[in-house]
């Protein structure tokens, strides 16, 4: 269909001096589907941080068919990472789970979903090439599904969380490489938070086998997928052999921690070699290092660090 | 010497437009698009589709001298996509967020800046993505989210004519550059992922007049129309949404198109699906196609055929070359759409076995289940949309190739107008698996790897050769690489602080050449100092 120039097509025109500055107008989708325009950039950016007092009723809470038609939209969008039944996968927390990091209302969930989490690997909705954007709509579906898996309470270990904090700091040697509340080491990912982004049964694994799925490090603006702490062994011009884990990697340049928690920098093509795996540096805890009591407690400890 | 006389020939046709009037662009002088290396009159380049630039200031003894002459940052967040276009000084580019600009092509500088403004609930699969202009007179060509398509005056931005393709609320867009043929603006859609019916069309470019349409999946009494069960071909996807190329002689559009709706699902489309997946040889005046060929026959997988068709003309054969998002590399004569070579130049587990053609054949254990099956290459394919060059002094095709193999599982799923219509989900194949890319250099005629340069992480960078000797080509991780054509070997890399999703181009001004990327959200120019 022909259509005459319209109102809506806006040219910014030219402007003789300085930058021309794009229009204010913006168009944004709140969890009501309302329009908000003549807003600038950042407070609209404002809003979707601190919340909005649009809608937070999801519309069709609890409503079987609705949480039918979010399963198919969540394994589409949403499984890549958070993996089928929303049990978590190695990228994205375990959504069964009644404790949610970001928000626990329904506008909180629709807000990380539509919003995205910034810093992490939860991009905004319809950016990505997993999956494909979803209305307000398909989102509230979403919403209502996981509401629909979620257990009912925290399924803790049931372990003893105090054993478990002194295995972590002590017989374990856990905090020679991770950090929790800012004590510990450096190597590993900082556990302060693990337990609301991973599931028991994901932690028992990365315990157990730690080279089975890496953890995820870096994660960059646009990149589709975040840095992994990936042990590297480098050789440099005169000589040192230095042995860490890959806190960033390019083709040119390698950014690593060693074993001694140093931060070393280089340009690759100034190494004498560069060595690279996918084994983890952690040592793999089996029963006899740890038995399957000491496992629990120490599940036990992280579930209660994270719930603080 | 050759690259002298080039360079020489390319500095004296730059300083010959620069000091005349800016002229139009006619159609005359998109057919000729080799005589005026300094300017990139379309999206590839050239009708060809190459992106080869005969410009070599720029060369394999210098460009360790390569710097950043200028950014542009468009202010958009999401994947920016563009290709610019060069004309006589001035740089037009499309960015994300259906934001466009023109530029001062030696400072950055802004002449004017649009925002094209859409409905909010836009159906995008993948980000809202633009990949550039169209040329033609005295005017630019838009594709726009909502499914318009858009003429803005070339000097102002001014909107000309705004014409309604379709209607977005179904799950239709575009996201592709225009190709400017004749009088006409010709546009494939996008949308393979809502149930759609695929189209390719033409408007006039003066009075935006639809001139013809298309339909990638054919009506009943249409040939073809027996390869879809039911009534699924009015759903069945087939979007055409990458810039196709144009072949003078024989005055035919030789274009793309993508996977079938729904991607991973059987029982809703038994048949052939065509024309999915398919290089379509349409005639430009009419729309009417003249014969096609279909790379993957009812595809389960996700694999659209939207990369561009490369047209080279080796040994006295008018060919196409074409890197199949199913790993394999086919060759096809242009003048009758039959199959030359097909050659995998990635790893594929989805085929052992070809057809009296030559056409690989999916081994039926490689369908996807309930349960999911392991294939490679995984739902983003061997390659994907990243242009491919073909440099016709090395006789090489360059592409961007991703090496990730999926676990395929399909999911019930009903079509509802304009909401997502996959049938299917896909999953990495294994967490302890890594996935990764490369630059790979393949002898088109044979389907030989020559070389291969390893990205630490898959590129959706497309890739530029020049007739400096080089190959440029950029990153996930933020680097734009310029690489000998010849041997892979790098020459010279920048950070720029963004992951590619874009093509290089080059381009030059006063007899100095240019070459541009995207990156992040920011236009990227370099030169020598």
């Amino acid at each position: 269909m022909m259509r005459a120039k319209t109102s809506l097509l806006k040219s910014l025109g030219r402007t003789r001096r300085g930058l021309p500055s794009w229009s204010p107008e913006s168009r944004v989708t709140r969890p009501g589907g309302v329009l908000l325009r003549g807003a600038s950039i950042l407070s609209l950016l404002l809003f979707s941080c601190f919340g909005s007092p649009a809608q937070d009723r999801n519309p069709v809470a609890n409503d079987p068919k609705a949480a039918a038609a979010g399963e198919s939209q969540f394994r589409a969008n949403c499984a890549f990472c958070h993996g089928l039944g929303a049990r978590g996968g190695g990228r994205g927390p375990d959504l069964t789970r009644p404790q949610k990091r970001h928000g626990k209302t329904d506008g909180d969930l629709f807000r990380t979903i539509n919003d995205g989490i910034p810093g992490t690997a939860m991009p905004q909705n319809g950016t990505t090439s997993q999956g494909v954007g979803m209305t307000a709509e398909e989102i509230w579906q979403v919403v209502a599904y996981i509401r629909s898996v979620e257990k009912k309470s925290q399924s803790a270990p049931g372990g003893n969380a105090a054993h478990g904090d002194k295995i972590f700091h002590g017989a374990a040697g856990c905090s020679t490489c991770h950090m929790i509340n800012g004590k510990g080491g450096r190597l590993g990912p900082e556990l302060t938070n693990v337990a609301t982004a991973r599931s028991a049964e994901s932690l028992v694994e990365s315990i157990r086998y730690p080279s089975r799925r890496l953890a995820t490090g870096l994660i960059e603006n646009t990149k589709e997928f975040p840095q992994e702490y990936e042990t590297v062994t480098v050789v440099t011009g005169d000589g040192q052999t230095f042995k860490g884990v890959a806190l960033n990697e390019d083709n040119f340049s390698v950014q690593m921690m060693d074993t001694q928690q140093q931060i070393h920098l280089f340009e690759k093509d100034k190494l004498k070699s560069f060595a690279k795996t996918r084994e983890s540096m952690m040592p793999a805890y089996d029963e006899k290092t740890l038995s399957e009591q000491d496992l629990r407690d120490l599940l036990s400890y992280l579930f209660e660090v994270s719930a603080k | 010497m050759r690259r002298v006389t080039l360079c020489v020939m390319a500095l004296m046709a730059s300083s010959v437009s620069a000091a005349s009037a800016r002229g139009q662009v006619t159609f005359e002088r998109i057919l000729n698009a080799s005589e005026e290396p300094q300017n990139w009159l379309t999206y590839s380049g050239d009708y060809g589709g190459r992106r080869f630039s005969a410009l070599d200031q720029i060369n394999k003894d210098n460009v360790k001298n390569l710097a950043p002459r200028w950014v542009y940052q468009t202010g958009a967040l999401g994947k920016f996509e563009t290709t610019p276009l060069v004309v006589d000084g001035v740089l037009y580019g499309t960015a994300q967020d259906n934001r466009a600009f023109a530029l001062d092509a030696r400072t950055g500088r802004p002449i004017w800046q649009y925002q094209y403004i859409y409905p909010s609930d836009v159906r995008m699969c993948c980000g809202r993505v633009n990949r550039g202009f169209a040329i033609l007179g005295d005017k630019v060509f838009l594709g726009t989210l909502d499914a318009h398509v858009i003429a803005l005056d070339a000097k102002t931005g001014s909107v000309v004519w705004d014409v309604t393709a379709v209607d977005y609320r179904k799950g239709y867009s575009f996201t592709l550059a225009p190709l400017a043929v004749k009088n006409m603006i010709v546009v494939g859609i996008s949308g393979g992922e809502y149930g759609i019916r695929g189209f390719i069309d033409a408007y006039d470019a003066d009075t935006g007049e639809r001139k013809w349409r298309f339909y990638t999946t054919p009506g009943p009494g249409e040939p073809g129309h027996e390869t879809w069960a039911g009534d699924s071909w009015k759903i069945g996807g087939s979007a055409a949404w990458i810039t196709g190329v144009y072949d003078k002689e024989t005055n035919q559009l030789l274009w793309t198109t993508g996977n079938p709706a729904p991607s991973n699902r059987r029982v809703q489309r038994e048949g052939d699906n065509l024309y999915s997946n398919c290089l379509l040889a349409l005639d430009a005046d009419t729309g009417k196609l003249n014969w096609h060929f279909q790379y993957t026959k009812h595809d389960e997988h996700d694999w659209d055929s939207t990369q561009i068709p490369v047209m080279m003309d080796l040994d006295g054969r008018k060919l196409i070359g074409h890197a199949n998002r199913n790993g394999y590399f086919y060759l096809i004569d242009r003048t009758n759409g039959k199959l030359v070579l097909s050659k995998p130049f990635a790893n594929t587990t989805w085929s052992d076995t070809k057809d009296a053609e030559g056409r690989p054949i999916a081994r039926t254990d490689s369908s996807p289940t309930l349960e999911g099956t392991k294939v490679c290459p995984g739902a983003a394919g061997s390659t994907n949309w990243m242009s491919p060059t073909f440099d016709p002094q090395t006789r090489l095709f360059y592409v961007t190739a991703r090496e990730q193999c999926d676990i395929f599982s399909t999911a019930p799923e009903v079509n509802e107008e304009g909401h997502a219509y996959y049938g299917s989900a896909y999953f990495p194949a294994s967490d302890a698996e890594p996935y990764w890319g490369a630059l790979r250099a393949i002898d088109p005629l044979t389907g030989e790897p020559k070389w291969e340069f390893n990205h630490v992480s898959p590129s959706w960078s497309g890739v530029l050769s020049t007739a400096g000797g080089l190959v440029f080509s950029g990153d996930s991780e933020g680097n734009f690489i310029a690489l000998d054509a010849a041997t892979g070997k790098v020459q010279w890399h920048f950070q720029m602080g963004g992951a590619v999703y874009a093509a290089p181009m080059a381009y030059a001004v006063d007899g100095r050449e240019y070459v541009a990327i995207a990156a992040g959200s920011a236009l990227f120019v370099f030169m020598l100092p």
